[in-house]
């Protein structure tokens, strides 16, 4: 028997009331269909925008009361090329010969591994009820340490590699830690602390890269080359970058939800994450969680950052970590903290990222309309209500007049 | 004023709340509506109140039909409501809750007449002897004061029609009885009172009339002066046994002792202060008390989320203080919270998970960090059948549950061990009559077993069916044990901070409302329940009569009366 079907709304008992949902837990219960919704509005939105920018849409629009079709097709041109740039960059480039026609897709995965790594950290932190806003200094931190690793020893390949990956995994950690230890200890808001530790990785790594421990010789501040033993294997030949680190970062996705479906610790996490002081009343250790938790984002975001440098820029710099950590974010939350969906939102991140040059070079589609891209949805997420109320299911709902109580409550 | 509904029905999408409902109001009488949690009642009177717009039928007032848009139509035809939940502002005072909204205004930029706000509380407030002082900070008096504001923020606006909401739910029971004096006099003064409420004692204490409500419809008008068990049937569609079929305790040893506990909560103050106390096996002990006296604190310590300043908790002779919740429970203590919701379950959960919640590392459900989950969902299968926990499958979340089924689930998870002390916090709370008398028979049968049993509750009608022995709480501190039966308008006192001795001497001499309800009940259908119980010997209760809170309070009755 379900809830008994004579209670209306109203009646719903108080403490229904006071369980109201945070912010992030409204985020995580978006439906797919909101998020779906939401890439595609974020894209009608984004196209608004991609034709306004256009120089031969704003000089049609003068004449558009006289000659309508002119704006219209110009428009349409704006548009279409933008977003076919956008394909032809990210996943299949039709224009050209041979191999390199399958070039983009494998860019859009190599992008994507950084972000699926520290995705999943952040994953697991946001079902833990931790808003980790790190992430973009436990993939620098994890960066640096491997390439410390990669730049300092000469073991044999796989081995070195194993190592780096290591050491980058521990340093991600330790920096995730912090926060983490702050907030048992002391009950630090880790929003705050872990913003803080952002500035501080980057300044750090920027000092080290001055310093003979990552420079190592050269004027710049920028990493010698890492040791080709301490590189992720290519996984199609040299003429791609796509390497190992992507069967990895899917393996970690596993790993993920194994750790949260199936393991004891996920269980605490999740508990923790959904109701803290019905965890405690169950004898959960909610400090030592708090720690826990952020020990792991911090590792897959470490991971993440060696992945950036060890299979794809193959040097450190204080920028390496671009805007991977906030995208990460993003990434997790189209994602709804699953593994699945956070995989699935990082290859789209990928692709954006990937297909955004050429957008830029054959459409002159201005590059920064990919971060509209991405902020509108996750603007959208955040008001699940502003999407079911745009979307065309709803509208029918409304109309014929069904309505569920629960749709209502969310 | 007559008030009728004429043919209610109201529908949320395919659920029907309310059922083509007919009801007559008559000028001046205390209406009872009666019915279970989800039958229907608050959503009928949010019609009648113009919350809801009714889908058909019509409300009629002195024979001709009105529409209310909203409450503020509903208040100007006069008809007022007091919330189960006050509609009050803490910081503000009694006069400016009273006016709030309906401001009288003073000169041409409408300046606020307070003044004129303080007199007309005093006013009311003097008609009606209810002795509230206009200036006072709402959040500065108590919960039966607040529950005045509001009656008289409703008579200020002219109310001919008095909507309570469950009003007694969050009163002491000296509370609850001068409510009923005031209903009465306000009664006396030409108001109807409808009286929502699924407390079939007070029902009988004060209705002139009485409307059940069940799934939605009107099932029946019977009498107040039937018997408690035929309006209990009659709400609950089927006949329950009212109370608790229990024998006799044969008590064993006392396995589980706190002594001298004492915790002082971080603002400095005394929240349990000095108890102490013995559960011996096979015996149920209640502490009763009125909300905020200390008992969640007290239980909290005994599990080990709030530590103890000074004193000891040991079972089978283990100190439990010191120890982490984990390591309590893993001692043998099953803990039910007096707040299911918000500390025993995860309602995102599913229900299999639910029932591991706190056994979820314990074999057979782990192994080596690894949940099996084809053993958490045996495990729900087997307690949802043993529980009768109602549900379509284990894997759904536990929100889809019902009150009473989601109580069943916490019972079933903490019972579901070799127990060592059952620990239960308002083991009923919110829960309808029949999950009531399925839990009550539970926790009897854990009894039975030999197993030491502590309930800290606030409903006087629980601690009296469950306990066979009562300890009563106030301030933190215990006011006396005394034994299963004890008359209770001596409880109602007690919980007061009363002493026993002047609580015995008070209570014969004027005996209230409820407790005269109580005594003619059990008149018909067995002995007079023992009215003189005898102070039990020991230190227990030697140490625990705080004898200034006492006086005060025993003369703060005297005035009254």
């Amino acid at each position: 028997m379900t809830a008994d079907p004579l209670v209306a709304p109203t009646t719903n008992p108080p403490a229904a009331e006071a369980e109201r949902p945070s912010m992030l837990q409204r985020i995580l219960d978006a439906s797919w269909l909101t998020i779906i919704l939401a890439i595609a509005i974020a894209l009608i939105v984004s196209s608004v925008l991609i034709a306004a920018a256009d120089t031969d849409v704003q000089s049609a629009a003068g004449y558009v009361f006289t000659r309508p079709p002119d704006f219209f097709s110009a428009a349409w041109d704006a548009i279409y090329g933008a977003y076919s740039a956008l394909f032809r960059g990210a996943i299949y480039d039709y224009q050209a010969s041979g191999v390199r026609q399958i070039r983009p897709i494998t860019e859009t995965l190599t992008s994507s591994v950084p972000l699926i790594f520290a995705g999943l950290g952040l994953a697991v932190g946001f079902r833990a009820g931790l808003f980790n806003i790190g992430a973009q200094g436990q993939v620098l931190m994890g960066a640096a340490a491997g390439t410390y690793v990669g730049i300092t020893f000469d073991l044999p390949v796989g081995v070195n590699l194993a190592l780096a990956c290591i050491a980058a995994l521990i340093a991600g950690a330790f920096w995730a830690g912090i926060a983490g230890f702050l907030k048992a200890r002391t009950g630090a808001n880790e929003v705050i602390v872990t913003i803080m530790l952002n500035s501080i990785s980057f300044y750090l790594v920027a000092y080290l890269l001055t310093t003979s421990l990552l420079r190592q010789g050269g004027s710049r501040p920028i990493s010698p080359k890492v040791a080709d033993s301490a590189t992720f294997p290519l996984l199609l030949g040299t003429q791609f970058r796509l390497h190992l680190g992507f069967i990895v970062a899917l393996l970690a996705a596993v790993f993920v939800w194994w750790l949260m479906e199936r393991s004891t610790l996920g269980f605490q996490f999740r508990a923790v994450g959904a109701n803290q002081s019905a965890a405690r009343t169950a004898g959960m250790n909610v400090n030592l969680m708090f720690v826990l938790v952020m020990v792991t984002a911090g590792a897959l975001a470490g991971l993440g950052g060696a992945a950036q440098v060890l299979g794809t820029d193959k040097t450190l710099q204080a920028t390496t970590a671009g805007s991977i950590g906030f995208d990460a974010i993003t990434v997790a939350l189209l994602g709804r903290s699953r593994p699945l969906g956070t995989v699935l939102a990082a290859i789209l991140f990928g692709a954006l990222r990937a297909g955004s040059p050429l957008m830029q070079t054959s459409a002159n589609t201005p590059i920064d309309i990919v971060l509209v891209i991405q902020a509108t949805i996750v603007l959208l997420i955040a008001a699940p209500v502003l999407v079911r109320e745009l979307s065309v299911p709803h509208r029918i709902a409304a109309m014929t007049g069904r309505y569920s109580i629960k749709g209502a409550r969310a | 004023m007559k008030l009728e509904l004429r043919g209610v029905t109201k529908r949320f999408g395919s659920l029907v709340a309310n059922d083509r409902i007919d009801l007559d109001f008559a000028e001046g009488e205390i209406h009872a509506l009666l019915g279970e949690n989800g039958a229907g009642k608050s959503t009928l009177m949010n019609v009648l109140y113009g919350l809801y717009q009714p889908d058909e039928g019509h409300i009629v007032l002195d024979g001709q039909v009105v529409r209310f848009a909203g409450p503020g139509d509903a208040m100007a035809a006069g008809i007022g409501m007091v919330h189960q939940h006050f509609m009050l502002v803490p910081v503000f005072t009694v006069a400016e809750n009273v006016v709030l909204g309906h401001e009288p205004t003073r000169g041409k930029v409408g300046l606020i007449d307070l003044a004129a706000a303080r007199r007309m509380v005093r006013e009311i407030s003097n008609r009606f002897g209810f002795d509230v002082d206009p200036d006072a900070l709402i959040e500065d008096v108590p919960v039966g004061v607040q529950q005045r504001v509001e009656i008289i923020k409703a008579l200020s606006r002219d109310a001919k029609v008095l909507i309570l909401d469950e009003p007694t739910a969050v009163l002491t029971p000296r509370e609850t009885d001068e409510l009923i004096s005031i209903m009465r006099q306000l009664k006396e003064a030409g108001t109807t009172i409808v009286f929502i409420t699924h407390k079939l004692r007070e029902v009988r204490a004060v209705a002139d009339s009485i409307t059940v409500i069940r799934r939605g419809k009107v099932v029946g008008t019977p009498s107040p002066h039937d018997s408690e068990a035929s309006l209990a049937s009659l709400m609950v569609g089927r006949s329950v046994s009212l109370g608790v079929d229990k024998t006799p305790a044969e008590p064993g040893d006392a396995t589980f002792v706190v002594r001298d506990l004492t915790v002082i909560a971080p603002s400095g103050a005394r929240v349990v202060d000095g108890i102490s106390l013995e559960v011996h096996t096979g015996e149920i002990l209640a502490v009763a008390g009125v909300q905020g006296n200390g008992q969640s604190e007290f239980a909290q310590t005994i599990l080990g989320l709030i530590s103890a300043t000074r004193g000891s908790v040991t079972l089978d002779g283990t100190e439990l203080l010191g120890r982490s919740v984990d390591e309590v429970l893993e001692a043998g203590v099953a803990f039910v919270p007096e707040d299911r919701s918000s500390d025993g379950l995860i309602s995102s959960f599913s229900v299999a998970e639910n029932l591991i919640l706190d056994i979820y590392d314990r074999p057979p459900f782990s192994r080596a960090g690894a949940l099996s989950p084809a053993r958490v969902a045996e495990n729900a299968r087997k307690r949802s059948e043993e529980f009768d926990i109602r549900l379509t499958s284990v894997q759904d979340p536990l929100s889809t549950l019902s009150g009473g089924n989601q109580q069943k689930v916490v019972l079933a998870r903490e019972m579901s061990r070799p127990l060592r002390l059952l620990l239960a916090s308002q083991p009923t709370r919110g829960l309808d009559v029949g999950s009531i008398e399925f839990v009550h028979q539970r926790i009897v049968a854990e009894r039975d077993h030999g197993t030491p049993v502590l309930i800290v509750s606030t409903e006087l009608d629980e601690v009296l069916d469950l306990a066979d022995r009562i300890a009563v709480m106030y301030r933190g501190r215990i006011v006396g044990v005394v034994p299963a039966g004890t008359n209770r308008d001596v409880l109602g006192l007690m919980m007061a901070g009363v002493p026993l001795a002047e609580a015995e001497r008070a209570a014969a001499a004027h005996r209230t409302a409820l407790g005269t309800a109580d005594v003619l009940a059990t008149e018909g259908e067995a002995p007079v329940a023992d009215a003189a119980p005898t102070v039990e010997s020991g230190a227990e209760v030697a140490d625990a009569a705080p004898t200034a809170d006492g006086s005060s309070a025993t003369s703060d009755l005297e005035e009254d009366r």
